[in-house]
């Protein structure tokens, strides 16, 4: 069994009206030495194999095909052995 | 006319447009459910507002891998006409028939209000229409227009723009409401004319929106 765990953000091009939400709450907050915050989606998928190549054969799809719209998000993953 | 409306689990706009296509334009209305495939011979396939698989993930991810939607991919080669209202038009960005991609609101708020549109003149669907402006409600939480910047030179030199909003509600660029594909047979847009045409819902302005893209049918 392997896990796959996706990371999901906002391209730098898009803006991420949530991400400025809190940012501005952070800045009432007086933490103004934070520059920037982007919120993203985080997503675990477990995989039934012993083949890690399998693993990672499906994380690359899942990711291209459905999980992730490369217009507006880009996306980073691992693969672990459970 | 034959229209396939395709039914979505969480679609709830479908008996809308469906019963104004019947009853205004006598149109053969069937209603697909999202495991079945359309009809060979439809004149228009109507994506319908609503929130398909519950906008889970992203609003239109999971619908474009449906049944019905692979059929529907089938008649866009065909060079059939397609019309995605609301949640339908998300349906054609996440399944690429349209270029870009619907966000959040600016306001992170769903926004359910009448909206006046600007017919776009350089646009083969609304450059016929006579009137200026057009009062037609949105209901959306997930309706700005994204698309990188050369994509969206690009939409706007080939004159894809449908409409734009005289006042963006919820930070589209460039006030984008509507878009098509460049043989304008695939459209779409976040506003619903369907709710615009009903004397008992007050505003008629979508009938001039339907008029305009069934002369290109």
């Amino acid at each position: 069994m392997f896990i796959i765990k996706i990371n999901i953000t906002l391209k730098d091009s898009v803006l991420d009206p949530q991400g400025q939400t809190v940012l501005r709450t952070l800045h009432d907050q007086g933490k103004e030495n934070i520059t920037d915050v982007r919120v993203g989606k985080y997503i675990e998928v477990k995989v039934k194999t012993e083949d890690q190549s399998i693993a990672e054969k499906h994380a690359k799809e899942l990711c291209e095909s459905i999980l992730v719209n490369q217009v507006i998000e880009t996306f980073r993953y691992s693969v672990e052995k459970l | 006319m034959k229209v396939s409306v395709i039914t979505f689990p969480g679609s709830n706009c479908d008996k809308d447009i469906g019963t104004i296509l019947e009853k205004e334009y006598s149109a053969q209305v069937q209603f697909v459910w999202h495991k079945e495939q359309i009809p060979d011979k439809v004149d228009l396939v109507v994506l319908p507002g609503g929130f398909s698989f519950g906008d889970y993930l992203r609003c239109g991810a999971m619908a474009k891998y449906s049944e019905a939607m692979k059929s529907v991919y089938e008649h866009a080669k065909r060079g059939g006409m397609i019309l995605g209202i609301c949640n339908g038009f998300q349906i054609l960005t996440e399944s690429g028939l349209l270029p870009g991609a619907l966000l959040h609101n600016r306001s992170l708020k769903y926004i359910c209000k009448d909206v006046t549109l600007l017919p776009n003149l350089t646009n083969k669907l609304s450059k016929n229409i006579a009137q200026k402006e057009l009062i037609i409600p949105i209901a959306h939480g997930e309706g700005a227009f994204f698309a990188e910047s050369e994509t969206l030179e690009r939409i706007e030199n080939e004159g894809q723009v449908v409409f734009r909003y005289a006042s963006n509600p919820n930070g589209s660029l460039n006030d984008i409401a509507g878009i098509c594909d460049t043989t304008g047979k695939i459209i779409g847009m976040m506003p619903h004319p369907e709710r615009a045409i009903n004397p008992y819902t007050s505003h008629l302005d979508g009938r001039v929106i339907f008029d305009a893209i069934f002369a290109n049918m």
